[in-house]
């Protein structure tokens, strides 16, 4: 199998070079056709992989394939661990990634109008692109097929860069620079932290194999450190990385860097910034399982930061505008929703939910960027409306994405919030209390964001300048079809993967399991003894307030935004003005923008000013280097003449030597 | 002693060396003088051949044969392939310069693979006697070489240097051998070394005459106060000769090293630990700082090796299997690092001019964008940037030192690697930021040579990414 492993991963990355380097030589049609042949190709390995481990018996697959360096007996290597938990997310992660590469090839077509006219950046961008989020699946691959906390860490990090990249992408934009600026250094806060917990997993473990820290993890269960007065080394191996996990997966207060990373194109939004990246947090939390389950402290802190983010960032989408950004605040909400039930140890129904969640939300994101075709780059949803009859497709699987968003039962998302509600309910954490009220309020505030954007921009009166409308159009079948190919999965996936992921404990094979729970920290048990089936599911859950909440929020907003705005096209204006300081706060984003351009940005621009003209140049540049390099340069002037040609000197100088060390070592 | 066939099994390379050494000396006699290329073809093949034997006979445990005379073990088989290899680039480097100086000789290739032949011997060595044998004929050898130009004044002036200056090193080192012989009674390794370990540290007679060993290999690698021939040679000999001189030679310096020092010496390990490492940072020193100074780049890169041969000293002074490894480790890279740099000076010599300025090497971006690109692989590579090999070699010797605790000393290292980094960059910063003299013709070179060329840099950053193999196969060795 190890050839399978490794070309599913290479595949994508020779793709990416090719398109990158030769992009030039092999023309538009070259780059997208070979991107596709090798994301295509990793696709296609990777179901098979998926299948034989649904319908066949094939065996965990966990060895180091390049000892990159042994440094102090501890072993850096590449390494693949492929078992159930991992087949899913590479499936899921090529899936998507396929998709999106279709759909970029309608998206970018135009592409040269999005640069300023003559801009040597601008050239071969369509290429570059290609080979930007080829490469992006190649590092999406290492990261979740890793075995060992080096890579993943490579991993990490790589797919940090291509997300930067990608954001800048139009880097003539100077919004776009902004915002990948901004996404790459609050990652950095969160990679601080991921680094210092692989450290402290180094330090004590001495391994960075996975399997070998897991195994040695029980033996440290009540090891000390010596920090702030002593803590668990668990807990804060645990938070530290989960630190690394809140800067990916945007959560409060890291979160501050997603909505801005709308300024890339619409298609990476849609796979890394929806479906894949910022997910990667979920993930790594998900694998690390043996190591959480030791420490409660750090689950709580999980379970606060998670539904805080889940309902707050949800309540920002409201009031936004632009309709990108309100799916993107939908995705921190729903971020927070898988982070929170890893707080509340249903690591099985984080990752449920982040399957689910990866084809709605990534079907979400390319009918955002399907009426952003449509509407030449505009992307107000106050200057949309009545587009239905324009775009049948596009508003048929938007309907569909929108309705598995705010879990409309039987839709896919219905399964996995509702057992992740379930789960969170369940917790005796501390602070679960809270997370499950702020959850569940969530599912209101889900339902009414969801379709304020779907009904001003479906529904409704046209209210496009002329010349916009005159060209609406649909789009073309290569933005289609990835629409109508990812509204299946949102539509049936919960129903199908429901049982073996919660119930049947899938992931498990042989006696290797990936996902670690306590006993007492089991919030799953109560749906697996209750199994009787998805219709009992569906049923019961329609007498559970998250349904009603659902339904309460999609009649409020079919009643605001269809009905009452048909009669009052001002009615969101008017509703905003009248929510006052609420709406102010909303609006700002609760100030986290505000203080970190002030306190941080401006701080540290400050402090960095301060460095620079103290100790840069006072003492540095003028001391310490152009000093030493004067004093060196003289010395070196002085020192060459100790050669002086003459070959009785060159003699003289051996014997010196000779008895310089005589003396120093026989006679003393 | 009876004659067995079998002992010749473990020098087959040599045998073939030997051999097409021979062959030419007697072919080149009667082949006309547009027909030379022969030679050049033969001596090529006979290095492949060598180096496919080196593969045959290498690898299983260790085999002694001629009465305990001479050694084929892992340290012979990784150094004997490592030579040849950087012989052969040396050779195909060499040859168009030869050609537009009408030195398209059999001499420059018959000396040249007794050479080699010379520093074969030294890494299968396994007494005091053959390892003087090997390292006499590869010295004489280099000797006529670096004066093979019979018309060039500074050749002649720097051969007579390396002449005179080169007997009194082998003088010395010869001494000490015999003052080992006279404290132990054997010139074997293997009984020298029992002996050592019985009488210890307190016979001043053996500590007197691992001073002159030490001063012998000190002055083998160019080391500091042994050192003032690198810079007078470097410059005055025909690059070719240099390119030969300055690259394998210090693997078969490292062999020389390990075989006395190691082999049969490591139980008085503290003292010639002291004595390295004095020398050790004398070179490290004095190399770095008065390399800033040259603007002859071929005298730079003569006290750059001076430097580096103290970075090889710290891994050897190490006294621990992961310091021995590291400094094979740094030898062999070195030379491959200096093979380049020598050739990209060979590629931009022509007829009538040869590169030796810093001032030649303006522009060369502008004039080929790949070598330009190869030489600066090279020249970070020996600044230690990451993440070419340089930078994992310096890694590694600094890693023993730390290890036995002189912390201190890895400092030193460092800082004089920083120093260091500033005449590699300019380097780079000439290639490609000057602009280049309008009247530099077009680089013409043949494939092979850009093939060659592409090898020895690419070889730099793919080693330095992924270091495993070579590192592990140096590591094997010392166990």
């Amino acid at each position: 199998m190890e050839n399978v492993y490794l070309t599913i991963v290479l595949a994508p990355l020779l793709g990416a070079i090719i398109a990158g380097f030769f992009g030039g030589r092999i023309g538009r049609r070259g780059a997208h056709s070979v991107t596709i042949a090798g994301v295509g190709l990793s696709t296609a390995l990777s179901l098979l992989v998926l299948a034989r481990f649904i319908w066949g018996d094939l065996p965990v697959y966990n060895e180091a394939v390049y000892t990159w360096m042994v440094s102090d007996g501890i072993r850096f290597e590449v390494g693949f661990l492929v078992d159930r938990l991992t087949a899913l997310m590479m499936a899921t992660v090529t899936f998507v990634s396929l998709m999106v590469h279709l759909y970029t090839i309608g998206y970018m077509a135009d592409d040269e109008h999005n640069w300023p006219h003559g801009a040597l950046t601008g050239k071969n961008s369509y290429q570059r692109f290609f080979s930007y989020i080829s490469l992006f699946t190649f590092s999406m691959l290492m990261l979740v097929m890793s075995n060992n906390f080096m890579q993943l860490f490579f991993g990490w990090e790589a797919v940090g860069l291509v997300s930067y990249l990608l954001i800048g992408f139009w880097s003539t934009r100077e919004t776009a620079i902004f915002a990948n600026m901004k996404a790459f250094l609050v990652n950095r806060v969160g990679d601080f932290g991921f680094i210092l917990g692989i450290a402290a997993v180094g330090m004590y473990f001495n391994s960075m194999d996975y399997a070998e820290v897991f195994a040695a993890a029980p033996a440290h269960a009540e090891t000390q450190v010596a920090l702030f007065g002593g803590v668990s080394l668990m807990t804060l191996i645990c938070i530290l990385l989960f630190i690394g996990a809140m800067g990916k997966s945007a959560q409060v207060p890291l979160h501050v860097w997603l909505p801005d990373s709308m300024e890339g194109p619409t298609p990476i939004s849609a796979l890394i910034h929806a479906a894949t990246m910022v997910t990667a947090g979920v993930f790594m939390v998900a694998r690390m399982s043996p190591l959480f389950e030791m420490s409660e402290t750090a689950l709580s802190f999980i379970l606060i930061i998670g539904a805080t983010t889940a309902l707050f960032m949800g309540l920002i989408g409201l009031v936004q505008n632009d309709i990108k950004r309100v799916v993107a605040y939908s995705t921190l909400s729903q971020l927070g929703y898988m982070v929170t039930a890893l707080g509340a140890s249903a690591y099985a129904a984080g990752m449920f939910h982040l399957m689910t969640h990866a084809f709605f939300k990534a079907l979400l994101f390319l009918a955002a960027g399907s009426v952003i075709i449509a509407m030449h780059h505009k992307q107000d949803i106050r200057e949309m409306g009545g587009l239905r009859r324009y775009m049948p497709i596009t508003w048929i699987t938007a309907l569909i994405g929108s309705l598995a968003l705010i879990g409309f039962p039987a839709f896919s998302g219905f399964f996995s919030k509702d057992a992740i509600i379930e789960a969170v309910g369940h917790s005796t954490l501390y602070g679960s209390g809270y997370a499950s009220l702020l959850l569940t309020i969530g599912v209101f505030v889900t339902a009414l964001y969801s379709f304020r954007m779907y009904f001003l921009v479906f529904h409704g009166t046209p209210r496009m300048d002329e010349h916009t409308r005159h060209h609406l159009h649909e789009t073309p079948w290569v933005v289609t079809v990835p629409l109508v190919l990812l509204a299946i999965p949102s539509v049936v996936l919960g129903w199908l993967v429901i049982e073996p992921l919660l119930v049947t404990n899938w992931f498990a094979t042989g006696d290797w399991n990936p996902i670690v729970v306590a006993h007492d920290h089991d919030t799953l048990h109560t749906l697996r003894e209750h199994w009787h089936g998805q219709w009992a599911f569906v049923l019961h859950g329609m007498t559970m307030p998250p349904f009603f909440l659902a339904m309460g929020g999609l009649a409020l907003a079919a009643v605001v935004w269809w009905f009452t705005f048909a009669k009052n096209p001002k009615i969101d204006d008017q509703l905003q003005a009248m929510g006052g300081p609420v709406t102010k706060v909303l609006q700002a984003k609760y100030g986290f923008d505000d203080f970190n351009q002030k306190v941080f940005a401006g701080g540290s621009r400050m402090l960095g000013r301060a460095l620079w003209l103290g100790g840069d140049r006072a003492i540095i540049d003028d001391g310490v280097v152009n000093g030493s390099a004067h004093r060196v340069a003289a010395l070196a002037q002085r020192a060459r003449h100790l050669q002086t040609g003459y070959l009785y000197h060159y003699a003289i100088a051996m014997i010196v030597g000779l008895v310089g060390l005589l003396t120093f070592f026989v006679v003393l | 002693m009876p004659f067995d066939a079998a002992n010749l099994f473990p020098i087959l390379p040599e045998i073939a060396i030997l051999v097409t050494a021979s062959v030419v000396l007697v072919l080149d006699l009667y082949l006309k003088e547009k027909d030379k290329d022969i030679n050049h073809t033969l001596t090529l093949i006979g290095l492949l051949v060598a180096i496919g034997l080196t593969g045959a006979v290498g690898g299983g445990d260790a085999r002694v044969v001629f009465d305990g005379n001479v050694v084929r073990d892992g340290l012979t088989d990784l150094l004997r392939g490592a030579i040849l290899v950087v012989s052969l680039l040396a050779f195909v480097y060499a040859r168009p310069w030869l050609k537009d100086r009408g030195l398209f000789v059999g001499e420059f290739y018959v000396l040249g693979l007794f050479a080699i032949l010379g520093m074969l011997i030294m890494v299968s060595a396994n007494s005091f006697l053959t390892i003087y044998l090997g390292l006499e004929l590869q010295a004489l050898s280099l000797y006529a070489l670096v004066a093979f130009d019979r018309d060039s004044k500074k050749g002649a002036e720097a051969a007579m240097k390396y002449f005179v200056l080169g007997a009194l090193g082998s003088g010395m080192l010869l001494y000490g051998v015999s003052m080992i012989y006279g404290a132990t009674g054997s010139i074997e390794f293997g009984p020298v070394a029992q002996a050592v370990a019985e009488q210890g540290m307190d016979n001043k007679v053996l500590v007197f005459g691992v001073v002159f060993l030490v001063i012998g290999v000190g002055f083998k690698f160019g080391a500091v106060p042994f050192h003032m021939w690198v810079p007078d040679i470097y410059e005055g000999a025909p690059t070719p000769a240099v390119l030969l001189l300055g690259s394998a030679p210090k693997i078969a310096a490292f062999a020389l090293a390990i075989r006395m020092l190691v082999d049969g010496l490591e139980a008085i390990q503290p003292d010639w630990q002291g004595m390295l490492l004095i020398l050790a940072v004398l070179s490290m020193g004095l190399g770095n700082l008065v390399a800033i100074a040259q603007t002859n780049i071929k005298r730079m890169l003569a006290y750059s090796t001076i430097s580096h041969v103290g970075f090889i000293f710290l891994g050897l002074l190490a006294g621990s299997a992961q310091g021995y490894a590291s400094a094979m480790f740094y030898a062999i890279v070195y030379a491959v690092m200096s093979t380049g740099a020598f050739g990209i000076l060979l590629i931009l010599s022509r007829k009538g001019f040869d590169a030796e300025n810093l001032d030649d090497l303006k522009g060369l971006n502008d004039r080929d964008s790949w070598y330009a690109a190869m030489m600066a692989l090279v020249m970070f590579s020996m600044a230690g940037v990451p993440p070419t090999v340089g930078f994992m070699a310096k890694l590694l010797v600094l890693e023993s030192v730390v290890r036995i605790d002189l912390v201190w000393l890895a400092l030193v290292a460092v800082a004089f690697s920083i120093i260091g980094a500033f005449y590699y960059l300019r380097v780079v910063k000439v290639i490609y930021f000057d602009k280049p003299d309008p009247d530099m013709p077009v680089l013409t070179t043949s494939g092979g040579v850009r093939f060659a060329m592409s090898l020895n840099g690419l070889s730099l950053l793919a080693l330095g990414l992924f270091p495993a193999t070579l590192l592990s196969w140096c590591q094997s060795v010392f166990v």
